[in-house]
């Protein structure tokens, strides 16, 4: 595979820069917000929505919704940068600046929404938006493949977050997320929430890729590799993390809280943590190193503590900035040599010198190495472990594990390509643009900066984020380099010892990994089975319910007509059913007898002439029963439709051959006599209950003096009910193109 | 249909129902008819005419395709529902104009919901004749 960079580093024009100037607008805006936000105050923004539902466009800006929205806005900012040159010349950069765009004010606006209904908009958005990027390389079968079962997974963990909110309103009685928090504790006391609970963690796991329906992550990395740093790191999948630590004050600390998030997230964690080192392609790596990520923050967010809460807002911050900037190198080094497979990197740190500092600043940061912000993440993330009640070590041993296999990530995706062996023969590399190490550099070093002076961080975000988890000022820890000779800091040097060691045994432990793993079943094996057993369903279902065979839709409908009514009879209780036969005049009888008759006729008959006249008769006994009871408008329109349904009908039947001779279908003959007597029953049993006539007074008093018009039956189709009829005429426009368009494929197809 | 007698007199027979559907939709608001039985009635002349004449000759007398006449139908009826909006009132509220009025007659009233009915009635009418002109001449 040819490497390289693109020939010009120019970038997309207008169509690059647009978007780069308009995330850094929105990262200048939301920066802005820092003194406010650091002063523990908020900003809120509401305006009126569907009001008739209390649903609001409200927006909250507090310390997590800040913090999502930096993070958002500023890597959004360097990702843009990087893609305009990493994707330069491409000739569908407009549509991908248009998707990553999109993607980004989505993910925006979810973490800003302070309504549930804004927030579930939001939050689809964020799956259709990223469907789009993933599948971005759409003529790659495997593209679209997976972004399609990124698109179902987090789509139907999307529908069961839609009921979750939907009971989750109901229950209190608010669409507004600052209003459900506010009621306190009285949610976790609800009869409904173990239901809100189960609904709202199916979301949020399918989003963040908790165990088990994590397999959909690592497919989305046939992305674009920017779209994996921006995505996959920092923010789609963490809107599920958000959500969580959103409904933290109103649903956390009760067993079921506390134990499913503790378990998923623990198994996640340390599940994620070995299949990374199991990858010997670096942005495969990643991907289960942010699984790991996520695991962890889920296993914090199960806690109550100030510590738990402290290392959850801090490790949110360091994740998000060495996890990004490592997949902008791993970018990098991708389009430099054409692979991303460790086992043909070496010897890249002399050819790409800035990169590799890029690249070494926020491994130093994932391991954990003081004086980075990983190491005061790790030692708070210690500390907040030992601080869970129920099962210290057990969480303990579990941080423990994943984050000695995240150090040896580390040295395995930001060491080994650079600083190991030397270039292999066939590959030309060179550094990368500024562009494109500039994202890299900035955020690595933020890692550093933030690591010597935790001050910034602490006032700016760490600490508004956990008042707004805790609801407390007490709660917040601080953050230090050097917090004594504690237990953290022994568990922070076994790190170290047994992450060097996984490292230097790297390669035997990915054969191990690599056995055990077959072993265990994976959803994605099954994913396809899946895929087809469903279409093989779809299909088989499809042929059952649409053969083809008018009779057999007719059978279906008024079986179905039939049924519904007698069962409803049935249900509520036949009304007593007093039929008066005593004002039936003799014209009334005529025409039933004339219906009745053109029915008979049109049964017997094996003419096709004979039976469409029949069924005129029928037709027009019916409009003089509308006459016989004074509705002129409806017996015209039916008499006109009559009239154009026998030509119609005569048209296309007339040229077809006669009718085989009429045979007696039993099964035709009861559903007849069962449609008919249901209709019959029913028509009885409305006439002898008293009509409800305030409907018609209203139309009879209001028609002239407030619509001027005396035909009562017009004046509510274009005056009272107009948009009514809209819908119908439309519907008629709809219904006369589509069988014109029917028609003429036929004909086409007949020429053929 | 190869029938002297019916093209002579589809000839008179077609106008005149064409007349007929226009004054049923008129007189609609006040009397039995409106937009739907015009537009219904109207339809008749042509499918009548498409019979005994062929849909050829039929298509060139009514020369617009039906399509474009149930479209342009569509179309005006929803600009008359718009038309409320531009004083203020709720999306197809009627809008009336009552030309030479005095305190006892209410002289010509116009409105946009007559503009609405004629919108009906071009539906019905254009939606018909698509429908039959097409099985017409797929059979």
């Amino acid at each position: 595979m040819a490497g390289g960079f693109p020939k010009t580093v120019r970038g997309n024009g207008l169509t690059g820069i647009l978007p780069v100037g308009l995330a850094a607008l929105l990262f200048a805006w939301f920066a802005s917000m820092l003194p406010t936000i650091a002063a523990t105050e908020v900003i809120r923004l509401t305006i009126p929505w569907i009001p008739s539902l209390g649903i609001e466009l409200a927006f909250l800006v507090d310390g997590l919704s800040l913090t999502f929205s930096l993070l958002i806005s500023g890597i959004g900012t360097l990702v843009l940068l990087y893609s305009n040159t990493y994707l330069a010349g491409h000739p569908q950069y407009a549509r991908f600046a248009l998707f990553l765009t999109a993607f980004m004010v989505s993910m925006l606006g979810l973490v800003l929404a302070d309504d549930l209904i804004l927030l579930f908009v939001f939050w689809e958005l964020t799956t259709l938006t990223s469907y789009m990027l993933i599948g971005f390389s759409h003529e790659a079968k495997k593209s679209r493949r997976n972004a399609l079962q990124a698109l179902f997974v987090t789509g139907a963990g999307g529908l069961a977050f839609l009921a979750g909110l939907i009971l989750l309103a109901a229950a209190t009685g608010t669409t507004s997320i600052s209003g459900i928090i506010a009621q306190g504790s009285a949610l976790k006391e609800h009869a409904m929430y173990l239901p809100i609970l189960i609904l709202l963690l199916a979301g949020t796991f399918t989003k963040s890729a908790q165990v088990p329906f994590h397999f959909w992550l690592p497919n989305a990395m046939a992305a674009p590799t920017p779209v994996s740093a921006f995505l996959h790191s920092a923010t789609m999948v963490k809107a599920g993390v958000y959500v969580m630590a959103r409904m933290h004050p109103a649903m956390s600390g009760t067993d079921v809280w506390l134990w499913t998030l503790t378990i998923f997230g623990a198994v996640t964690a340390v599940f994620a943590s070995l299949l990374a080192l199991r990858q010997t392609d670096l942005k495969q790596a990643l991907a289960y190193t942010t699984l790991m990520a996520l695991g962890t923050l889920t296993l914090f967010l199960g806690q109550e503590s100030g510590y738990a809460m402290t290392a959850f807002a801090t490790f949110l911050i360091v994740h998000s900035l060495y996890k990004a900037s490592l997949f902008l190198v791993v970018g990098c080094i991708d389009l430099s040599t054409g692979t991303r497979e460790t086992d043909q990197l070496g010897g890249l740190g002399r050819i790409m010198p800035i990169t590799a500092v890029a690249a070494a600043l926020a491994a130093l940061s994932m391991a954990g190495f003081p004086p980075f912000l990983g190491f005061i993440g790790k030692e708070l993330k210690y500390a907040g472990a030992l601080a869970v009640a129920s099962e210290p070590v057990l969480v303990a041993g579990a941080a423990l594990l994943s984050n000695a296999l995240m150090l040896a990530v580390a040295g395995v995706v930001a060491f080994r390509p650079f600083w190991r062996g030397t270039v292999p023969s066939g590959q030309s590399p060179q550094e990368a643009p500024w562009q494109m190490w500039a994202g890299p550099i900035i955020l690595a070093s933020l890692g550093a900066v933030f690591g010597i002076y935790p001050d910034l961080l602490q006032v700016a975000l760490v600490a508004p984020t956990v008042i707004s988890l805790t609801g407390e000022v007490g709660e917040v820890k601080e953050l230090q380099l050097w917090a004594g000779f504690n237990i953290p800091l022994i568990l922070s040097i076994a790190t170290f010892v047994l992450g060097l060691l996984f490292y230097a045994r790297h390669v035997q432990l990915r054969g191990m990994l690599e056995r055990a793993f077959t072993a265990i079943p994976n959803l994605d094996t099954g994913w396809d089975r899946f895929l087809d057993r469903l279409k093989g369903f779809a299909k088989w279902q499809t042929q059952l319910v649409q053969n083809g065979k008018l009779t057999s839709y007719l059978f279906g409908t008024f079986l179905t007509i039939a049924a519904g009514i007698l069962l409803t009879l049935v249900y509520t209780g036949m009304p007593m059913i007093a039929v008066d036969l005593s004002d039936v005049e003799w014209k009334h009888t005529s025409i039933a007898l004339l219906t009745i008759a053109g029915a008979l006729l049109a049964l017997v008959t094996n003419s096709r002439i004979a039976g469409i006249a029949a069924l005129g008769v029928v037709g027009i006994g019916i409009a003089m029963i509308f006459i016989v009871f004074s509705a002129p408008d409806v017996a015209i329109t039916q008499l006109l439709v009559e009239t154009l349904v026998v030509v119609l009908v005569a048209v296309v039947m007339l040229r077809l051959p006669s009718l085989p001779k009429a045979e007696f279908r039993l099964n035709h003959a009861l559903l007849s006599v069962a449609v008919g007597a249901s209709v019959s029953l029913i028509l009885i049993a409305v006439v002898s209950s008293p009509l409800d006539l305030r409907l018609t007074e209203y139309f009879e008093a209001t028609s002239w003096p407030e619509a001027y018009g005396r035909n009562i039956v017009n004046v509510i189709l274009v005056d009272f009910r107009a948009l009514d009829t809209f819908g119908e005429i439309a519907v008629v426009v709809i219904a006369a193109l589509s069988a014109y368009a029917l028609l003429r494929t036929t004909r086409k197809g007949d020429q053929k | 249909m190869n029938s002297v007698i019916l093209r002579v007199g589809t000839r008179y027979l077609a106008g005149l129902l064409l007349v007929f559907s226009f004054y049923m939709m008129l007189r609609g608001h006040n009397e039995p008819g409106g937009g739907f039985i015009g537009g219904l009635t109207g339809a008749t002349g042509f499918v009548l005419y498409a019979i005994a004449c062929g849909t050829q000759d039929a298509r060139a007398a009514l020369r617009v395709m039906p399509q474009t006449i149930a479209i342009w139908g569509l179309g005006i009826a929803l600009a008359a529902g718009l038309f409320a909006a531009l004083f203020g009132d709720a999306l197809f509220t009627g809008q009336w104009l009552f030309i030479g009025a005095t305190e006892d007659d209410k002289g010509l009233p116009l409105s946009s919901v007559l503009v609405f009915d004629i919108g009906v009635y071009l539906v019905v009418f254009g939606s018909i004749l698509t429908l039959v002109f097409a099985m017409e001449e797929e059979i």
